[in-house]
């Protein structure tokens, strides 16, 4: 076994320069590589191998470089010198530096640099140097790597080697690793009840490693017990697979349903409070998220910063439209839904138009910040991307601040006071076509907001509000008109049953589903799941 | 008296059709080099035109006496269109790319072997002509049983109609459909025996569709004139009140609907040979809307309102199309927004026009 | 005692009859044992708000009768329960013996010989008089019938007679949006006898009219009653007391008192819901 003399020597000499983590800081001589590298080049089979192993063995701080050269094929054979040189390509011509870097060998036709033989057992021979090298590194994240990379071939490393690496290790991380590592070797122990010990070890390692591992146990052990243990603990992770493959799927949900819920919430202000259709909504959206792009290119340097700033601005920028909106066309058109409906689709044709026309009929791109991207593993089947988590929180955020500004606040009793009663809200003194154009306002801010958010979701065009129209509507009909918490529970439910769906059904065919049960459902129930009640609301 | 008035509109209205068709037909006989003489690009551009106005006439049937808005008419059109669009792909025989005298080219491009049975009878003119009529119908009766029957009403009915189509476009997106997916169905060869390419099929078409159009406009006439088509204004009016005088309001709203989808069918089906192509984008929303604008912009309440806006809007748009591209959707959003606000009542409301049945808004 | 008797109890008891066994929709209207309408245990809740409280209600047949009571006490539930544009939560609602009329939509009781008029007079402002009385005459109802029906010499001559006993000969070909508001509650009292009804239901039918107009009004309804049943609701005592019928009044949601003018304005119970303000007159 290749691998695991492999390991042995390294560790063995690294036990001998006493610390591993301080690597002698002696460069041998050019020569001695030279001739590894001749036996490299010139030998086969063990001879190469044993090369590989010298090289690995050799105090110098480059040997984990050169073992990767070889591999990556930066490493060739000059033939006029007879050597082996680094080789980068420059268009037809290859420049060369020598193995230690320290001189600089010209350039020459590629005709005259030949690559080196390399096949799989010796490319996987030199992995296991490299991951053997690397188990010894000063940085956790090399240890980490190099012990991941030996999970599969856990008989690669000695038991002593592993408790050794064991004992001297600080970070908890790569301890974490080293001791699934331990188990993993423990599983191909000649003791069955060590084997049983690793196999229940495993039982909360989700991971695909791990449940691989396990089925393989199950499968081919030669002890009965063992089998058994492996084929309970088998049973455990397919149901706790299941269990997190719902998960994930509720979590699609509510992340597609705190997108429908953002999209939405600005138009169940202004459709269900004013009763408004506002068909321009989805290019208030897009505009939002316009305004994203626009913080992005005024402050390339801070993305983060750009995007946080956005907010705010997106919420003033589409908000002032949102009023002129309501100031100019539809002020003139209360009380004709259907009118409204016309003249403000009027207006998401110039919208779009003008995007189109003053910025790029193309997409633009707008950036992720670091903290957006990335990954919340909660176990080896389970992760949350960092995005979708906050966007849902953002939602919810959004949501709450409404919630309280329409409950709680002057400006709310009085949106609620127009709302039911225009007229006996005059009456009692409240300035109604001011409450108007203020909700409309905060309707169309929302939808800058949403945009915002969207813009870290999906592409920004001047299209991007037209995708989210239909939802939209269809997410505050089926919630119930005038209702903020039927919006956040329709849109999630929808969310939900979008993803759900989507398994069998495919995305589109979801979607499509989706839309037929909404149609049927307002037509049985024409106010939604939380309607609006009473003598007032029959007329 | 009004009955006289409305007469006389009618009479204004096929005159003026007539005159159009005879005018371009002899026109296009001219030598090209004539002055005067119509090329067959543009009459083919007239051809969908006339397909157009044939659409807006089944909107304002249902939007101007009836009161419904319904944002998804386009779906009827396409569903026209595409039936079709299947009639003409049989027609191509083993034409096509792949030579396949039983499958069109989409099909064998997508390793389908066999015809799916929804393609069966598409051979057959007469099958198809009734599938024209029939799906669109029975689609729009369907649904319109549901939403009348359980009076989902107003801006509601809209939205949902709005989805339906939205579905429906979603839906013939999908390659596993069968109806050619994104692309659609296109390359059309002839259309019963006569090459499409021609120019005297061309022609025809032209005239069929003007002969359409006069007929679809009569058929809505005398219903209109008829006491239904007073019911019809009754329940746009007040709904409540015509169910307390023992009119089943939305048998009346089904059926008026189902016609409606019926003739817009009939247009598609016009359409679709005058193109050359029929494809999902057909049933995009924003198709239905537009629909909606000529019939608000030429006036919505009367049957030739609705021609004369189909007619104006699209010729605006090709002529805005060639020369200022760009400022086509800001023209057509100014559209909407000044009709709605400064001439409810489109086009026909202007003093000069002859009132025709009774006008104002349904909403 | 024991629990098989209280088991079997239900399927015993002679007062109850199964929903199944009553007949649902019968097209002949019966009136032979004299009453049009019955409205028993009728009960309606408007979220949390008790619109109708058990009401009992009867008209016989040929009567006239008037619905007073102050405002929220149920009168125009009463209606649109009667005409199905509410349904009860609890009762039972018969036309004569045998049409059951929570069974049926507006449109087929409207049909069965049920007429209302609402109390904002709601015509067809954009179709000309004659054309609103000709949708409400009797006849086809149906999509067919409509389109082909023609105008028979007849039918013409009906609806000029009508517009004459309405007063409205000059503006037949009028629009009845151009209509003032009194001649909309001529036009509608026109369009509901045209339907031709067993049972009038009418809503404040007084309602900005003239001394001179109501004294017509009176006049037409008490024609009317006698061929049908009629019941008026009305605020103005006057009118009431003009009309020289039976008085029904509805206070929270049931029947307060029923009786003749006199009667009921010496009764306590009505002077202490009106609070004496109207019992004087």
């Amino acid at each position: 076994m290749y691998c695991r003399i492999a390991i042995f020597r390294i560790v063995a000499l690294c036990l001998f320069f006493s610390s591993p983590l301080v690597r002698a800081d002696v460069n041998t001589g050019i020569a001695e590589l030279d001739t590894i590298f001749t036996d490299f080049y010139e030998g086969k089979g063990s001879v190469r191998t044993e090369a590989l192993d010298t090289l690995a063995a050799m105090p110098r701080e480059d040997t984990r470089e050169l073992l990767q050269g070889i591999l990556d094929g930066d490493l060739m054979f000059h033939r006029p010198s007879d050597t082996i040189v680094w080789a980068v390509k420059d268009g037809r011509e290859f420049t060369m530096t020598s193995l230690d870097r320290s001189a600089d060998l010209g350039r020459d036709g590629s005709r005259k640099v030949k690559r080196l033989k390399l096949n799989n057992s010796v490319r996987a021979y030199i992995r296991q140097l490299i991951a053997g090298l690397g188990l010894y590194s000063s940085n956790a994240t090399e240890r980490l790597a190099a012990i991941e990379a030996l999970i599969d071939t856990p008989a690669a490393i000695e038991q002593a080697t592993l408790d050794e690496l064991l004992s001297a290790e600080q970070d908890q991380t790569v301890l974490h690793a080293l001791q699934s590592l331990l188990t993993r070797k423990q599983l191909s122990s000649d003791d069955p009840t060590i084997r049983v010990t690793a196999v229940k070890a495993l039982r909360t390692d989700l991971s695909s490693e791990s449940r691989a591992a396990i089925t393989r146990v199950a499968l081919d052990d030669e002890d009965t017990d063992v089998r058994d243990a492996a084929t309970s603990v088998q049973q455990y992770h397919e149901q706790q697979v299941k269990i997190y493959g719902r998960a994930e799927t509720v979590f699609f949900g509510l992340s597609l349903g705190s997108v429908l819920v953002l999209a939405a919430i600005g138009l169940a202000i202004s459709f269900g409070v004013m009763g408004v259709i506002n068909m321009a909504h989805g290019e208030l959206i897009m505009l939002g998220a316009y305004c994203a792009w626009a913080m992005q290119q005024l402050m390339p340097q801070s993305i983060a910063a750009a995007l946080v700033v956005s907010i705010p601005i997106a919420f003033i920028v589409t908000g002032l439209v949102g009023i002129i909106i309501e100031r100019t066309v539809i002020r003139f058109l209360y009380g004709r839904p259907l009118e409204t409906l016309l003249a403000t689709f009027g207006i998401s044709l110039i919208l779009q138009q003008l995007v189109r026309t003053f910025v790029s009929p193309q997409n633009v791109p707008v950036a992720n910040p670091e903290f957006m991207s990335g990954v919340l593993h909660i176990n080896g089947v389970f992760s949350l991307t960092l995005n979708r988590l906050y966007i849902l929180a953002f939602c919810l955020l959004v949501f709450a601040a409404l919630v309280i500004l329409l409950k709680y606040s002057r400006f709310g009793l009085e949106v609620r006071a127009v709302s039911q009663n225009r007229a006996m809200a005059r009456a009692m003194g409240v300035r109604s076509a001011r409450i108007d154009s203020l909700t409309f306002g905060l309707g169309a801010g929302v939808a800058g907001i949403a945009g915002v958010a969207l813009s870290q979701l999906t592409n920004v065009g001047p299209n991007l509000g037209q995708a989210y129209i239909v939802d939209s509507f269809m997410v505050v009909v089926f919630g119930g008109v005038g209702n903020l918490w039927g919006t956040l529970i329709s849109g999630m439910t929808l969310g939900i049953a979008n993803k759900l769906m989507e398994p069998w059904a495919g995305a589109i065919l979801a979607k499509i589903l989706v839309l037929v049960f909404l149609i049927m459902f307002i037509q049985k129930r024409p106010r939604g799941l939380f309607p609006q009640r009473g003598r007032a609301v029959e007329s | 008296m009004r009955a006289g008035k409305s007469r006389l509109s009618t009479l204004l209205f096929i005159s003026a059709v007539v005159t159009l068709l005879v005018t371009v037909t002899t026109l296009n006989q001219l030598p090209a080099g004539h002055e005067l003489h119509v090329g067959n690009f543009m009459v083919s551009l007239l051809g969908k035109y006339l397909t157009y106005a044939i659409l807006a006439v089944a909107v304002d049937l249902v939007w101007g006496y009836l009161g419904i808005l319904s944002l998804g008419h386009a779906a009827f059109f396409a569903l026209g269109g595409y039936a079709m669009g299947m009639y003409l792909m049989r027609q191509i025989g083993d034409r096509g790319v792949y030579g396949n005298p039983d499958l069109p080219d989409f099909m064998v491009f997508l390793n389908w072997t066999e015809l799916p049975w929804y393609w069966m009878g598409f051979d057959s003119f007469a099958f198809t002509a009734l599938m024209i009529l029939l799906v669109p119908g029975l689609l729009a009766f369907v649904f319109g049983w549901f939403a009348f029957r359980s009076r989902v009403n107003g801006v509601y009915l809209s939205i949902i109609t709005q989805a339906m189509t939205y579905a429906l476009m979603l839906a013939f997106f999908r390659n596993e459909m069968g109806f050619g997916g994104n692309n659609g169905l296109t390359d059309f060869k002839d259309l019963l025996g006569f090459d499409l390419r021609s120019d005297d099929v061309r022609l025809g078409l032209f005239i069929a569709s003007g002969v359409a159009l006069i007929f679809v406009y009569l058929l809505c006439d005398s219903i209109l004139r008829s006491r239904l088509g007073k019911v019809a204004i009754a329940i746009r009016d007040a709904e409540d009140r015509t169910r307390f005088l023992g009119y089943r309001v939305e048998r009346v709203k089904l059926a008026l609907f189902t016609l409606s989808a019926m003739i817009a069918g009939l247009a598609g089906a016009l359409y679709v040979p005058q193109v050359g192509i029929i494809n999902p984008g057909e049933f995009s929303p924003l198709n239905s809307i537009e629909v909606v604008v000529w019939v608000a912009i030429g006036g919505r309440g009367t049957l030739y309102g609705a021609v004369i806006g189909a007619l104006g809007v699209n010729y605006a748009k090709t002529w805005f199309t060639g020369a200022y591209p760009e400022a086509w959707l800001f023209a057509l959003g100014l559209l909407f927004v000044l009709v709605t606000l400064a001439l409810p009542k489109g086009i026909a409301g202007l003093r000069w026009f002859p009132s025709q049945g009774k006008k104002e808004g349904g909403t | 005692m024991s629990a098989a008797g209280n088991y079997q109890k239900p399927l015993i008891r002679r007062d109850r009859t199964f929903e199944f066994l009553i007949p649902q929709y019968v097209d002949d209207l019966d009136l032979s044992h004299g009453t049009a309408l019955y409205l028993e245990d009728i009960s309606v809740n408007f979220d949390g708000f008790q619109a109708i409280n058990n009401l009992n209600f009867y008209v016989d047949t040929g009567e006239l009768r008037c619905l007073i009571g102050p405002n929220g006490a149920g009168k125009t539930t009463l209606m649109d329960i009667v005409t199905g544009k509410t349904r009860p939560d609890t009762g039972s609602a018969w036309f004569g013996q045998r049409i059951n009329l929570l069974r049926m939509d507006e449109a087929q009781i409207a049909q069965a010989g049920i007429g209302r008029k609402f109390q904002k007079p709601s015509v067809f402002e954009n179709l000309s008089v004659f054309d609103n009385l000709e949708l409400s005459m009797t006849g086809t109802r149906t999509v067919w019938g409509t389109f082909r029906a023609r105008m028979s010499r007849e039918t013409v001559e009906r609806i000029e007679s009508m517009a004459e006993t309405i007063n409205l000969s000059e503006q037949l070909n009028q629009s009845a949006g151009s209509l003032s508001h009194g001649q909309k509650q001529w036009l509608e009292i026109g369009m509901l006898i045209m339907q031709n009804p067993i049972l009038l239901l009418v809503d404040e039918p007084a309602a900005g009219m003239t001394h001179q107009e109501m004294d017509k009004t009176v006049e037409l309804l008490r024609s009317l009653s006698g061929e049908r049943a009629v019941v008026v609701v009305e605020h103005d005592m006057e009118f009431v007391r003009a009309l020289q019928a039976p008085v029904t009044v509805l206070h929270q949601g049931s029947v307060l008192a029923e009786g003749s003018m006199d009667d009921i304005q010496s009764n306590s119970d009505v002077m202490r819901v009106y609070l004496g303000t109207e019992s004087t007159t």
